[in-house]
């Protein structure tokens, strides 16, 4: 199942890769809202795929997805040229200690755990972004 | 010519010359004027009584018939004195300690006390000890008739008395004579000054004698040589053949068994020594007495087989030599020796067998049976009279054994046999000072087993001589048994009888108290005894011999303490004391309370009553009482009780640590599950609150959302409640169907309907789904066992899968049920994606969901668990199957109920 694009036309900003289709919606919403452009995917190759062929501004991820694990699509991000600049923020519902060593470890930029603040999520995008604050 | 009356009166003021001797002896050692009785020369020669009359006479007489091996019974005692000098210095120590007043009193202390032990000991030595005291009648009676002479004989008072007449009167007058000495008062400490000066006085009287004949000899024989050239010539052969031969041995052995347990010599080596010192005297000097006395036994003996008249007894060669020669001064003088070397062994055999007899034997069934023990003031004059009585019975005895065996006519063989027999106590003895862990009953047992070789093999063959029936016996054996012939035991045949005795009642002996101590164990008290016997020389090392009576030295005191508490914890008491009496710990003078403060301290390591008893035997130099040292055996005795328990215990506990040691290991798995378990549940329920949270922050701060959005979101959050709900609920289900909480009940159902039941549930979901259900075949009713509900909510769960996991463009679903081989099946397939082969067994575990599944498939991963659950109750299996379809088909298989 796939979420909704803006279109190939227009740069993406934002790609979520995220199974859970309720998360997916506010996450779309909240990111929508701050004025960035999303593209959303729900399983993990279709995250890699996406990030191939659009080249965001930065790559939401969950660690639990379909088909393939959000540490093994960073894995691959990181082993590939073209990709490896992409920031990439890290959502976990687990939230421990050892899924976040695990993450730093992979070379993610930053690490959300659920259930979060939407100020958190839209906080530390910008912050990948290097957007100040006060943007809205 | 002598007369018999003139031989008879000198013997009887010999006698009275001793009694002054001792009377004397006696009222010095009272008066604790002890110069010259307290000195090791009289010791020494004391226990010369060895030498009896057997010597004076009857060496001469075995040099005459077996050579060399007279030697043997000297060469015995030498080997002890000189070789074994440790043996006999504990052997007095420990019996200085325990005040130990006989051979018996010895074993039965070692062993725990025994009385029994002492009672057998008692009545071995008097029987054992009878055909020796025979011997000195015999020799006495036989020395009376030589000196007297055929030409006198039948004159005077001896008119009409044969052989056993005298040998009667000897015994009586023996028996009066012992009585008048040996029981004028009872000292405490059976200790008898007067007697053992008398004895050292006869010592020397016949060495006098033994020597003066032997000169006599030498001289009218010219020397040494002429005498051995002269008895060559006149066909003299001294026996040599069998020298060093197995009878050898067997005597030297017997010798050296006899200086230890020979009841006399045991009174004079150990009860009446004064100072252990006098040993170091004794060690050399009473084997240069033995020395002496052998120096002339072969020159007489080859000298009077040369000269005297063929036919003469060589046992009294020593009084018919001179006799021959004309020399009546000097045959008295003989006569005189002879004499005193009998009377000085039967004076004190018979105390100490006396003291044995009315100890063990007599006071103890007197003071059970009788009344007069009641009152104290009457038992010296009781013990007195049993001394007396038993003096009287065991010469009668040996005066029996003389009158049954009078017709044989050496005196070595006789005395050998008693040899043999008190041998019988050597390896208890030995066992008693050296070896820890021999047993009462093991020594009894050897004792007793030995006894009865003995009596078999050695004493009654010498009836021989006056019994038919014993001489049956020795051919033929008892009932005509050959094995069992008194001198061919177990077909040992050939051997001379009296190595043959010897040797099955040593090897008997030896091997009972050996095998015997092995098999049984000891008693606290003959433990505590084994231990007092065994360390004598460490317990008095550091104190430095006897305590001094009413007052302790520090040194005494810490020695004791230092052996419960040990080094450090007595050093740093006694320091202490010393610190606060402001003196130097060598000086210490232990105060009431210091002594106070160490029994409390001792008690608590050996309870109070040993720690009691340890100090004021300590303190006042008392003895232990009988009670005392029985509730101190009882406290070790509980100690081993309660450290035996102790051993039990720790070795449930080594059991008990183990077991919980594999019950960590199971938590520890268990816990490992467990937070594994949690991270999922944390994980699922982390899912829906997400969305949740996000929804209603989004909500509280955005207030530009049309209605419709703002409806969606509040669905959303609405629908995600619900999911943890759910979640929730399904895993207490789980979890309570896993530990079987849950009452559960099984009736007998059908199971078709509860699949129609679920069927229905689902109508909705697959119509929305536009989900097809095509129906195989059924089976019809049938009966299964189970909760209708929950069946009904396993296969709704089975429907709801195969539904939710199917994404092909026309699902279908296939539902067929069959009876096979006792069991009702359900098959549930769908045509979706299926199910990868490595995820075949994990879908059954919890928070499991194939990879196919995407998250709007909703569930969090426990429905299959929970059914899986459930159709285990009914006693049936959930399993993944072959499907028709060419997606995945689950089979619920159920045992059938036989109607």
């Amino acid at each position: 199942m796939s979420g909704g694009s803006k279109g190939g036309y227009l740069a993406t900003d934002i790609v979520i890769a995220e199974d859970e289709p309720s998360i997916l919606e506010s996450l779309e919403f909240i990111l929508r809202r701050a004025g960035w452009s999303i593209h959303c995917v729900t399983d993990g190759d279709a995250a890699l795929e996406a990030v191939r062929r659009l080249r965001p501004r930065i790559l939401v991820l969950d660690v639990m997805l379909p088909r393939r694990s959000g540490f093994d699509v960073l894995k691959h991000i990181r082993a590939d040229t073209d990709m490896r600049p992409t920031p990439v923020l890290i959502l976990t519902a687990k939230g421990q200690q050892q899924d976040r060593r695990i993450a730093e470890e992979l070379g993610a930029d930053a690490f959300v755990t659920k259930p979060y603040a939407n100020a958190e999520v839209v906080g530390a995008v910008r912050q990948l972004l290097g957007e100040g604050s006060g943007s809205a | 010519m002598l007369s018999a009356d003139f031989v008879i009166a000198t013997a009887v003021a010999y006698v009275g010359l001793l009694f002054v001797l001792a009377y004397f002896g006696d009222r010095r050692a009272r008066s604790n004027q002890r110069s010259w009785l307290h000195s090791p020369w009289v010791y020494t020669l004391s226990i010369s009584v060895y030498c009896t009359s057997w010597t004076f006479y009857g060496a001469v007489g075995n040099a005459a018939r077996s050579g060399l091996e007279f030697l043997t019974i000297y060469l015995g005692p030498t080997l002890v004195f000189v070789g074994w000098w440790f043996l006999l210095r504990r052997l007095v120590r420990i019996s200085h300690q325990q005040r130990i007043t006989s051979l018996a009193d010895l074993l039965s202390s070692r062993f725990g006390k025994s009385n029994r032990l002492a009672v057998l000991v008692t009545i071995i030595a008097v029987i054992g000890i009878a055909p020796y005291i025979a011997l000195q009648l015999k020799a006495v009676t036989s020395s009376i008739q030589a000196v007297a002479g055929a030409s006198e004989f039948g004159r005077g008072s001896l008119t009409g008395i044969d052989d056993v007449g005298l040998a009667l009167g000897v015994a009586a007058a023996m028996a009066l004579f012992t009585i008048l000495f040996g029981t004028r008062h009872v000292d405490a400490k059976e200790q008898h000054h007067g007697v053992v000066a008398a004895i050292a006085f006869e010592a020397v009287v016949k060495l006098a004698a033994l020597l003066a004949v032997g000169m006599f000899v030498v001289f009218i024989g010219g020397g040494f040589e002429q005498i051995f050239s002269d008895a060559a010539a006149a066909g003299v052969r001294v026996d040599a053949e069998n020298t060093f031969d197995v009878r050898w041995l067997t005597t030297l052995t017997l010798s050296m068994a006899a200086i230890v347990c020979l009841p006399r010599q045991f009174q004079v080596t150990v009860v009446e020594n004064s100072d252990e010192n006098h040993l170091r005297t004794a060690s050399w000097a009473f084997p240069a007495y033995m020395l002496l006395m052998s120096l002339f036994i072969l020159p007489i003996a080859v000298f009077g087989l040369a000269k005297m008249p063929a036919g003469s007894n060589p046992d009294m060669f020593a009084l018919t030599i001179p006799l021959a020669f004309g020399q009546e001064t000097l045959a008295l003088l003989a006569f005189i020796g002879g004499f005193s070397s009998a009377t000085s062994m039967i004076i004190l055999e018979s105390i100490a067998l006396s003291i044995m007899v009315s100890n063990h034997i007599i006071m103890p069934l007197i003071l059970r049976f009788g009344s007069a023990s009641r009152n104290g003031g009457g038992v010296t004059g009781l013990l007195l009279f049993a001394r007396r009585l038993s003096i009287v019975l065991i010469l009668s005895l040996g005066f029996f054994y003389f009158f049954f065996t009078r017709d044989s006519n050496a005196l070595a063989p006789i005395g050998l046999i008693s040899f043999n027999g008190i041998a019988q106590f050597f390896p208890a003895v030995i066992a008693a000072l050296f070896w820890r862990d021999a047993t009462r009953r093991a020594a009894t047992a050897a004792i007793a087993t030995g006894f009865v070789f003995w009596f078999w093999c050695s004493f009654l063959p010498s009836f021989a001589s006056v019994s038919p029936q014993v001489v049956l016996l020795l051919e033929q054996g008892p009932w005509g048994i050959a094995w069992l012939r008194p001198e061919a035991m177990f077909g040992l045949e050939g051997l001379d009888p009296l190595a043959h005795a010897a040797f099955w009642s040593l090897s008997a002996n030896v091997l009972t108290l050996v095998i015997g101590s092995l098999l049984t164990s000891q008693s606290a008290l003959e433990r505590l005894q084994a231990s007092v016997f065994l360390d004598v020389f460490r317990t008095n090392q550091a104190s430095g011999g006897n305590f001094v009576l009413g007052s302790a030295t520090a040194n005494d005191l810490f020695f004791v303490v230092e052996r419960v508490l040990g080094d450090t914890r007595a050093a740093a008491l006694f320091e202490a004391e010393a610190r606060d009496a402001g003196v130097d710990p060598d000086l210490l003078e232990p105060s009431p309370e210091f002594i106070g403060r160490l029994e409390r301290e001792l008690a608590g390591s050996i309870g109070a009553a040993s720690a009691h008893v340890m100090l004021s035997k300590v303190v006042s130099g008392s003895d232990v009482s009988l009670e005392e040292m029985m509730q101190m055996a009882d406290e070790t005795q509980q100690a081993i009780e309660y450290s035996q328990q102790l051993e039990k215990t720790s070795a449930e506990l080594r059991s008990t640590a183990q077991k919980l040691e594999e019950a960590n290991t199971q938590l520890r798995e268990l816990d490992l599950q467990k937070d594994e378990f949690l991270s999922q549940v944390s994980h699922e329920v982390r899912t829906p609150m997400t969305s949740i949270r996000s929804f209603s922050e989004i909500l509280l701060h955005a207030d530009d959302i049309d209605q419709q959005q703002r409806r969606k979101f509040v669905s959303t959050i609405h629908q995600e409640s619900l999911r943890l709900t759910k979640l929730l609920d399904e895993i207490l289900d789980l979890s309570a169907l896993e530990r079987g909480e849950r009452t559960w009940r099984n009736a007998p159902i059908d199971p078709e309907r509860a699949l129609d039941r679920a069927l229905d549930v689902c109508e909705a979901l697959l119509r929305q789904r536009n989900v097809s259900v095509e129906w195989g075949r059924r089976s019809g009713a049938a009966l299964v066992e189970g909760d209708p509900d929950r069946l009904c909510q396993v296969f709704i769960n089975l429907i709801s899968n195969a539904v939710k996991y199917n994404d092909t463009a026309n699902p279908v679903i296939s539902v067929s049920t069959r009876l096979r081989a006792g069991h009702h099946l359900v098959d549930i397939a769908d045509n979706g994606p299926g199910i990868a082969t490595g995820e075949r067994k994990l879908i059954f575990e919890k928070f499991s969901r194939g990879a196919q599944a995407a998250a709007d498939q909703g569930g969090a991963g426990l429905g299959l668990a929970i059914s899986r659950q459930i159709v285990k109750r009914m006693h049936g299996s959930l399993d993944l199957v072959q499907s028709p379809l060419p997606g995945a088909c689950f089979r619920v298989r159920l045992p059938v109920l036989v109607v």
